[in-house]
């Protein structure tokens, strides 16, 4: 579910607020968003992959609210972790080679 | 009656088939066409927001967005509707796709048609298939054309066997606006318009981030909102309730293959990433760690359901060595993020999973379609994607990925540009405008809905395992008489506000939806593919056909010939 919003990252472009789809997000006039309907969140962690920031945080944990704090995120280096992993950084991500990725194949 | 899947009936002849070839007559008497009488129906319907197009597309997954675009290039004035978020929204975006994408050689397409065919149950239309993997083949080319950014295989081939969610999605929106196709985000779809000869003639439905109605007058509509997954957070799918089978269906539209519905997916216990293929590595255990017999990924499911019902169950990739594990980490790397985030090393630790319903997202069940171009039964409304039927191509069921994201692109595309020549012969023309929908539009007149307590209601029916996995006559029944209860009390009845309308609306539809499903379960009494029937648990090949539904206060069953397997010649 998504847990936090960094006041320090986040930039108020409001992003997040258009392409979550379940419209979890309000806009806040000249402020940042808030996570204005948390339960209805479905762990899609689509925000995250769209924050031009990093300043999103979902946890996987899609029927409990965890309580992480931005300040365990930073340390964990958490933020943005989800957009990297799917490449969505410059270079995108190496591919292993064919040999390695035809393991997958021959199941 | 059109038998589904004409072509191949046309080319051979076929026996007399009795009863078969016609169709079979319908268990209990059809309604054709569900007009409520409420004075919000009555007056012309208005808006704060009224556009006029040949097309409305309703939906902006890959099969919406295939429509939007083909419709615009047949020169139609194209509107697109979601939800959500076209490019964020649906079953594709968060996830990757594997893609039935078979290089036109006759050998592949006739081995890549076989492997499905007895997994299907039969029931797939060869037909149909050759047409899906044609076009398939071909849309997956212009993806490539428009920068999708395919991998190479380290031989200079572009590999297109598989799309990533978010970047296939992305692009699918560029390119639907670049067509001219106007798109409108957070705009859920309420109900429909007719005319008065009950021609579909457009939607209405409300832009949830400004509370307030919009209203599309169309020639035709495609229906493309996904399938239905009962929001169980199954990854992207709390945006999939069926709405669509809904606004069809309260226009008389009929359903085909609704009992193979029972879709559950694999996920880390409490969570949402619903990817199952990489279970295919995995041993299962039961909380002590000893094995639990019989428990696969693939033909294994349902003793992983069955333990569920009663104790956790654990799951460890301990068939992987590093290399895999490398060639995991590269092709589905948000299977990982999660475990990742809780601290788990899937390889080298147990974790505890779950099943998730995803309904008929990877089911195979939805609106019927009567001809090549997708066409349901009611004039001028089509269907794509996962809210029509997928029998067509993978019969009773789908199993792992490939099929209905070639069924998505190929369908949405048909639609689109079948809707684009028929929405423009209404240019110019006089037509009255009247809305179609029913139980639980707001119009401030009736008694209230509990949307949350109708979803809880519902999802206490179609989410239990022992109920919709591994189904039973008796409970069936069971389910049936509290489901229909439901619809009987809440047929007056109306949404709260204007913004509880599309909670509202979505426990409608999955309402709705759950009694197709069920009431088309109840008939065929038989297992076959994902349908499971505990006291019919063998196949049986008199019941070679597809179960048709629809109507709304009265469910009724009906029956369509399915291209018979003898003479359909498969191999090459
Ligand atoms: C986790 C997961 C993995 C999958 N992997 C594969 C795979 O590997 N290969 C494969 O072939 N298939 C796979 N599938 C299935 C595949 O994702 C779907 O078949 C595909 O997304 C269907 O496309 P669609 O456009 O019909 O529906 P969706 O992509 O689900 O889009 C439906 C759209 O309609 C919108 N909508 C819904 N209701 C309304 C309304 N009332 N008004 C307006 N808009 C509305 C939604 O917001 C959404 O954007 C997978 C599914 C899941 C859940
Ligand atoms: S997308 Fe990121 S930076 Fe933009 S408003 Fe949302 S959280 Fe802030
Ligand atoms: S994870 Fe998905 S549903 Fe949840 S807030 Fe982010 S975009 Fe919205």
């Amino acid at each position: 579910m998504i847990e936090v919003i960094s006041e320090d990252r986040c930039t108020g472009c409001n992003i997040c607020v258009n392409v979550c789809p379940t419209n979890v997000f309000d806009t806040v006039q000249g402020g940042i968003p808030v996570i204005a309907r948390q339960d209805d969140c479905q762990t899609c962690f689509m925000c995250e992959v769209y924050c031009p920031d990093d300043a999103l945080y979902v946890a996987p944990q899609a029927t409990q609210v965890t309580g992480v704090t931005v300040a365990e995120l930073e340390r964990q280096d958490l933020f943005g972790s989800y957009r990297k992993s799917i490449g969505w950084v410059r270079g995108g991500r190496p591919r292993p080679t064919p040999e390695i990725m035809s393991r997958l194949d021959h199941h | 009656m059109i038998a589904i899947g004409r072509p191949v009936h046309d080319a051979l002849q076929l026996p007399d088939f009795g009863d078969l070839t016609t169709g079979f007559r319908p268990y209990q008497e059809r309604q054709t066409m569900v007009i409520p009488s409420t004075a919000a129906n009555i007056a012309a319907p208005s808006a704060s927001l009224e556009l006029d197009a040949d097309v409305l597309v309703i939906g902006g997954g890959p099969a919406g967005t295939w429509a939007a675009i083909s419709a615009a290039g047949k020169g139609a004035k194209v509107v697109l509707v979601d939800k959500g978020f076209c490019g964020s929204s649906g079953a594709t975006a968060p996830s990757g796709t594997g893609v039935w994408y078979v290089p036109p050689d006759p050998v592949r397409r006739a081995k890549a048609m076989n492997s499905r065919w007895d997994l299907g149950g039969r029931l797939a239309d060869p037909a149909w298939m050759r047409r899906t993997l044609d076009r398939t083949y071909e849309n997956v080319n212009h993806l490539a054309e428009w920068g999708y950014p395919f991998s190479d295989d380290g031989n200079g081939r572009s590999i297109r066997t598989s799309l990533d969610g978010p970047d296939y999605m992305r692009l699918m929106r560029k390119r639907t606006k670049s067509a001219g196709v106007k798109i409108l985000d957070h705009s859920p779809a309420l109900e429909l318009l007719r005319d008065e000869t009950g021609a579909v003639a457009g939607a209405t439905g409300i832009r949830r981030q400004k509370g307030d109605p919009w209203l599309v007058r169309a020639g035709a509509v495609v229906i493309a909102t996904g399938g239905c997954a009962f929001l169980s957070k199954a990854l992207g799918c709390n945006v999939l309730t069926g709405d669509g089978l809904l606004l069809a269906a309260e226009l008389g539209a009929e359903l085909s293959g609704m009992e193979f519905s029972s879709a559950y997916a694999m996920a880390l216990e409490g969570g949402s990433v619903t990817k199952t293929r990489f279970y295919e590595w995995a041993t299962f255990t039961f909380e002590d760690g000893s094995p639990i017999p019989g428990a696969a990924s693939k033909g294994g499911r349902s003793v992983i359901a069955k333990a569920l019902a009663t104790q956790r169950v654990f799951a460890q990739l301990d068939k992987a060595d590093a290399e895999t594990e490398q060639a995991m980490r590269y092709a589905q790397p948000n299977f990982f993020v999660p475990l990742d985030r809780v601290g788990i090393d899937p390889f080298k630790q147990r974790f505890p999973v779950t099943l998730l319903l995803e309904g008929t997202v990877r089911g195979t069940g939805g609106l019927r379609i009567v001809d090549n171009g997708c066409a349901t039964t009611v004039p001028g409304l089509y269907a794509a994607g996962d809210a029509a039927t997928r029998e067509l191509i993978c019969g009773a069921f789908t199993g792992g990925g490939s099929h209905n994201a070639a069924w998505a692109m190929s369908s949405g595309f048909w639609a689109g540009s079948s809707a684009g020549d028929y929405g423009q012969q209404y240019r110019g023309r006089n037509r009255r405008y009247v809305r179609a929908g029913g139980v639980g539009i707001a119009d401030g007149s009736g008694r209230a809905i509990d949307a949350a307590a109708l979803t809880r209601s519902v999802q206490d029916e179609v989410h239990p395992y022992d109920r919709n996995y591994q189904r039973n006559g008796e409970k069936l029944e069971d389910s049936l008489g509290r489901l229909d209860g439901l619809w009987s009390g809440i047929r007056t009845a109306q949404a709260a506000s204007l913004g509880e309308a599309q909670r509202t609306r979505e426990g409608v539809a999955m309402l709705a939806t759950s009694r197709w499903m069920y009431r088309s379960a109840l008939s065929r009494t038989e297992s076959r593919g994902m349908h499971k029937r505990e006291d019919f648990p063998k196949k049986d090949d008199a019941q070679l056909h597809y179960t048709t539904t629809g109507g709304l206060d009265e469910v009724w069953i009906g029956r369509e010939r399915a291209p018979s397997p003898e003479l359909e010649v498969l191999a090459a």
